[in-house]
């Protein structure tokens, strides 16, 4: 782009030092990057890389101490950020930088309304604009992020705002004064896909506008594919490569960074073996309903997490469900092994009622019908050796009387974990190794369906490979049945042979794998699969994108007629009022009155 | 459960266990505060314990001259009568440890079954529980004693009873919101996807977790115990038949202009107490904030 | 703050006073004895105790003995102090200002004084000053009231001379006005001090760490990287939310403070409803006692509350559950 001028902001060799109780640690290690005006700078790498680290280093945002930086220099404008006083930072943080962080549920003050951060970036910079004006400037820029009603709702209270909007306010503040550059960590990792897409549109519209710099940091090469022109790539605290971002995503020059972006392909293409048609039903889900309790919606609020479901699973099968935070896909996960109750439908599993047993009888459910949990941290016991939770089942199901000690190391073993971590507690085990315990003690009591509540998201990239890999040989050598749950289609396509499609509670679409991934139906399907980053920056310009307006309705009060209706681009007067049912259109089931009459039309047009 | 429980936890796991715990005490003694604390403890500890029997001086019988200064004979001095001032300082300790002891045991026992329950039963039971522990918050139980000693006489057994029914809302309160995270924890929910009972749940998942709060909690709630009953005999409303270290400091109030000794030492074992379980604790949490 | 949840918190308050009131009553039946004894002394005479008994209702059932005192209680009728032959709640009206005025001083100065030290040492953490404070306040808060008030006496009274050692007012000075102003001032700053120090040091620690923990949330980077200045992060965006934990121990240490109160009345020969309480309690003047304890136990619950609606207001997430 403009690479002759001089770079608006450039770090050389910075190197910065943590001082903990254990020793020194280098987190960056004589890292050098730039960018230049309208240009976008991907920093890419694994978390604990160091690339979050090296630009709030830049910034002085670090605490110095435990932070020490040792050298270098990070050059605004020719001006040395790391030589400058308190006082002289001040004036360029927030009026020449704009800082956006990760998580938008903590990066604003909470108590204090929405408006008057925004106001207050502008005021600290601008001390002679009145109150009224910063507070106009404010609305003006909520309005300009996408915030409708921004004239009422600076008003709010962070609080009361969903996670994408959130972000969309932090985006305000941070571009408040017109800043030569914006730097961008991971703002859009604790964020729907759907909601992602609507953010980083936000940055690329904002950059286009003003030809502001802007460093992106992510660990998702698909993000960088979307939006950066230049990328440097950081492992172990070192820049390993960079360079534009299509050359780097075609020729990778580093065989670290081919591996990432091979891995990254293989997790988004490969499908698996196909399953025999005949294998019997093993979990049968009918018109399944569980409503829970509301939390803020007042007395006697009920949320529709899952608003009647109807499913099959055959032995041996994966059923990929995809959704978005909020569709009720945990809840479904959770209520088909009964930790949570049905409201109302039924469950059989091995040709068994089981949506009411209990005592004995859920017992020897829990045997054979297992749970793999999302967090690995989370689920296992602090306090408890990992091979004393594997063997947790074994005891409570008084199984193995004799030989517990000897399945413990039998299951590690077919899990991939060496005999030397049974003594070890979870916290001294890695995060693949954590969610290898989970899956050895679901495997404990030779169950036949596993659901994997998604058994991978708190993962790194690599990782995640390797236990989507241990997932699928264990399902060929166990004969298992996967119901994968998981708000990641790339993930979950490895892995299924059909996939279901949660919206709001309901399946809005389900069928063969390879169907409805690559010839979407239902128009929410085909929103979420766009919204899915691009695999490669060349493809930046020839994809159409489908953004959603908006965000998905409050499930304690779901909308009439179709609950996709709200967002949907093609809903029409029926849509508002009738409610579509699946109806099997092209080898899936559909449930869209939309592409249910197009389908209709096409046979009677093809008979005429 | 207890056969196939020691199969697994039998010779290898149990024994590194143990070091697993040791290494965590280890990283509370490690820190300064966790260190200090501890050791003060144990010195009221065995003060309070075995400490009267080994100064085997009568602390109420004229031993010495009236009004010594601290000497070798006399550690800490003597009263107006020429008692010995160390002997009273043991006995009114172990009086101190004894009723923050008895204190301590009926606040774990009603604290935690009202927290375990109150926060892994949610709903009804949780608003019974949570109602009863805030009405009992706000009862100055200060106060409460003082009344009860105007109406039924002054005396360790009430007090301890007075104090054992009101001091617990703290622990519960502490048990009650860690339970409340540790449910939501998925832990939990996968040991009740093996099939394990409540009361499993509750005894092998839940209450290890919140040992260490429960433990700093007791402390905290013993050393404000050790205050009250020392404030209360100060004011001559203590048990007449035991030595307090109250009932010292407030004879020795009288004699401040010559003899500070006999004030100042009752009360400096009281802040040895005090601030030894209160470092105890801040060390325990520290070493926890690495940890969870 | 939404109308509805003052309302509500105010509702609550009824079966919390209501339980408080019941206690007094069951110690009063539970202790030995006749309670007309407990209510009335055990010098009076049959007809004076016939009285007592019409009054409380005592040859009644028991629920309607409980009515009778409940509904006594809630006309200020708290019996007559048999020692004075005055009504209990005249006989304490007349003692209270004192005690107000050493707890209210103490209460606002510790809160003032606590939050300033808390932010002093979280401002540089684990440097030389805020190890200094902390190390302080540790000291403090393990000190019982009666020996910071007997060490204060030694050092600021007897030694350095700077204080007067015990009571309320000079007793030879005859001033009037300013100059009795001034001298009041003068008696009530050791025990203010003393009083305060306690809660001084729970106030700093908390601010502090509340400070520091909020120091390290995301929202505080927000606020750095919008060109904020390090005080202004501190008081604007850290302060606020750091204050919440300290918000709910001050009004839960209310009786704390008032128990301090009455020791530190003890040390430093306050004329205030310490005395009374201590006296009352030795010549079992129980109408005085537990008259006593029900105002207190009231101020305790309205501490409380207020602590309830300042977090409310603080904290605009709590309103709306």
């Amino acid at each position: 782009m403009t690479a002759a001028t001089t770079p608006v902001f450039e770090v050389r060799d910075l190197t910065v030092d943590f001082d903990t109780s254990e020793g020194s640690f280098r987190a960056v290690d004589a890292v050098s990057f730039a960018v230049h005006a309208g240009q976008t700078l991907g920093l890419v790498g694994e978390s604990g890389a160091g690339k979050s680290v090296s630009v709030k280093a830049a910034l002085r945002l670090l605490d110095e101490p435990p932070a020490r930086i040792t050298g270098g220099e990070a050059l605004l404008d020719g001006a040395d950020l790391l030589e400058m006083t308190s006082r002289q930072l001040r004036r360029i943080r927030g009026r020449d930088i704009g800082l956006v962080l990760q998580d938008p549920l903590t990066s604003l003050h909470p108590s204090l309304r929405i408006g008057d951060q925004i106001a207050e970036a502008i005021h600290l910079h601008d001390t002679k604009i009145s109150r009224r004006a910063a507070r106009a400037r404010a609305v003006e820029l909520l309005d300009l992020v996408g915030i409708p009603q921004a004239h009422r709702r600076w008003r709010d209270h962070p609080h009361e705002w969903s996670g994408g909007m959130r972000q969309r306010a932090v985006i305000a503040i941070a571009i408040a004064n017109g800043p030569k550059l914006l730097v961008a960590d991971e703002p859009t990792t604790a964020l729907d896909v759907t909601i992602q897409a609507q953010v980083l549109g936000v940055l690329r519209e904002i950059q286009e506008a003003t030809g502001t710099a802007m460093i992106l940091i992510t660990h998702d090469l698909g993000v960088i594919a979307e939006l950066a022109d230049v990328v440097t790539v950081l492992h172990d605290a070192r820049v390993v490569e960079s360079g534009p971002a299509i050359e780097v995503f075609r020729a990778p020059k580093l065989p670290y960074t081919a591996s990432l972006l091979a891995r990254r392909s293989a997790i988004a293409r490969r499908g698996p073996d196909p399953v025999a048609r005949e294998r019997e039903v093993v979990l049968d889900v009918e018109d399944l309903v569980t409503h829970l309790p509301s939390r803020g919606g007042g007395r006697g609020a009920v949320v529709h997490a899952v608003d009647g479901l109807s499913f099959s699973l055959r032995a041996g099968e994966t059923l990929g469900l995809v959704g978005e935070s909020g569709c009720g896909k945990s809840t479904l996960a959770r209520s088909v092994v009964r930790l949570l109750q049905p409201t109302s439908g039924s469950i059989t599993f091995e040709g068994q009622d089981i949506t009411t047993v209990a005592g004995a009888d859920l017992r020897a459910v829990h045997a054979r019908l297992r749970i793999v949990f999302q967090d690995p941290f989370a689920s296992l016991n602090p306090r408890r050796t990992v091979g004393d939770i594997v063997a947790e089942p074994l005891r409570i199901q008084g199984r193995h009387r004799n030989g517990v000690r000897e399945r413990v190391a039998e299951l590690f073993e077919l899990v991939g974990l060496d005999h030397d971590l049974l003594v070890r507690y979870p916290h001294q085990l890695s995060g693949g190794q954590r969610q290898r315990v989970g899956i050895a003690r679901a495997l404990a009591l030779e169950p036949r369906v596993l659901v994997l509540d998604e058994p991978v998201s708190s993962l790194d990239v690599p990782i995640q490979a390797q236990v989507l890999e241990l997932l699928g040989r264990l399902q060929r050598e166990l004969g298992l049945a996967y119901l994968f749950v998981s708000h990641d289609l790339g993930v979950v396509r490895q892995l299924s042979h059909r996939l279901a499609v949660m919206y709001l509670g309901k399946i809005v679409e389900i069928g063969p794998a390879a169907t409805v991934c690559d010839r979407p139906a239902h128009p929410y399907t085909r929103a979420l699969l766009s919204a899915v980053p691009i695999d490669d920056p060349s493809e930046r310009d020839s994809k159409r994108r489908i953004i959603l307006v908006g965000e998905p309705p409050d499930p304690t009060r779901p909308p009439t007629g179709c609950r996709f209706s709200t967002r949907c681009w093609l809903a029409f007067d029926r849509c508002r009022t009738e409610e579509p049912e699946l109806e099997v259109v092209d080898g899936r089931s559909c449930a869209c009155h939309l592409v249910v009459d197009a389908s209709s039309t096409a046979a009677t047009a093809l008979e005429l | 459960m207890s056969a196939t429980a020691d199969e697994i936890g039998a010779p290898g796991l149990v024994g590194r266990k143990v070091t697993a715990k040791g290494r965590w005490l280890r990283a509370v003694v490690r820190r300064p505060s966790g260190a200090v604390g501890a050791a003060l403890v144990a010195v009221v500890a065995v003060a309070g314990a075995v400490g009267p029997e080994v100064v085997a001086r009568d602390p109420l019988a004229v031993d010495g001259p009236s009004l010594a200064s601290p000497s070798w004979t006399y550690p800490m001095g003597t009263d107006a009568l020429g008692r010995d001032l160390l002997s009273g300082v043991l006995h009114g300790l172990r009086t101190s440890v004894l009723v923050a002891l008895a204190v301590a045991l009926a606040v774990i026992a009603i604290g935690m079954v009202v927290g375990m329950v109150a926060g892994y039963r949610t709903g009804r039971v949780d608003d019974i529980a949570m109602r009863a522990t805030e009405f009992v918050q706000v009862i100055p139980r200060f106060f409460l004693a003082i009344v009860v000693v105007a109406l039924f006489g002054a005396g360790i057994d009430r007090l301890v009873i007075v104090l054992g029914l009101t001091s617990w809302p703290l622990l519960a309160r502490v048990i009650r919101a860690e339970v409340l995270s540790l449910r939501e924890r998925e832990f939990v929910d996968a040991a009740r996807a093996d099939g394990a009972s409540s009361a499993r749940i509750i005894v092998r998942e839940l209450l290890p977790n919140v040992m260490p709060s429960t433990v700093v909690t007791v402390g905290l709630i013993a050393a404000q115990v050790m205050l009250i009953e020392a404030s209360l005999s100060f004011l001559g409303l203590g048990d007449p038949n035991v030595i307090s270290l109250g009932y010292l400091a407030s004879q020795g109030q009288q004699l401040l202009r010559v003899a500070w000794w006999a004030s100042i030492f009752p009360g400096l074992a009281i802040v040895v107490a005090v601030l030894g379980l209160n470092l105890l604790g801040d060390g325990i949490t520290d070493a926890l904030g690495g940890r969870r | 703050m939404t109308r509805r949840y003052v309302l509500w918190r105010l509702v609550q308050l009824v079966p919390t006073c209501a339980g408080i009131l019941l206690i007094g009553f069951l110690l009063v039946h539970a202790a030995p004895g006749d309670p007309v004894l407990a209510l009335a002394g055990d010098s009076g005479d049959a007809a004076y105790y016939d009285r007592i008994r019409e009054r409380f209702g005592l040859d009644e059932p028991f629920l309607s003995q409980l009515a009778t005192y409940a509904g006594n209680v809630v006309r200020g009728d708290l019996g007559t102090s048999y020692t004075r032959g005055l009504p209990a709640l005249e006989v304490v009206w007349a003692r209270l200002p004192a005690t107000l005025l050493l707890t209210t001083t103490a209460l606002i100065v510790s809160t003032i004084v606590g939050i300033a030290v808390g932010v002093a040492a979280a401002a540089r953490p684990h440097g030389m000053r805020d190890a200094v404070i902390g190390a302080t306040s540790l000291g403090l808060y393990a000190a019982p009231a009666f020996l910071a008030g007997q060490l204060a006496i030694l050092v600021f009274a007897l030694r350095l001379g700077w204080f007067p050692v015990q009571g309320m007012t000079s007793a030879r000075s005859s001033a009037t006005g300013f100059g009795h102003l001034v001298d009041l001032a003068h008696h009530l700053v050791l025990p203010v001090l003393v009083l305060a120090a306690q809660e001084i040091a729970a106030v700093a620690r908390l601010t502090r760490a509340g400070l520091l923990d909020e120091l390290g949330r995301d929202h505080i980077t927000t606020a750095r990287a919008k060109g904020a200045s390090e005080a202004r992060v501190l008081i604007r965006h850290a302060l606020r939310r750091a204050l919440l934990p300290v918000v709910t121990v001050i009004g839960g240490r209310v009786g704390h403070l008032v128990a301090g109160t009455i020791v530190v009345e003890a040390v430093f020969s306050w004329p205030g409803l310490g005395g009374l309480l201590v006296s009352s309690v030795q010549a079992r003047d129980t109408p005085i006692v537990l008259g006593l304890f029900l105002i207190i136990a009231l101020t305790v619950v309205i501490a409380n509350l207020l602590t309830d609606l300042t977090y409310a207001w603080l904290d605009p997430r709590v309103r709306y559950r």
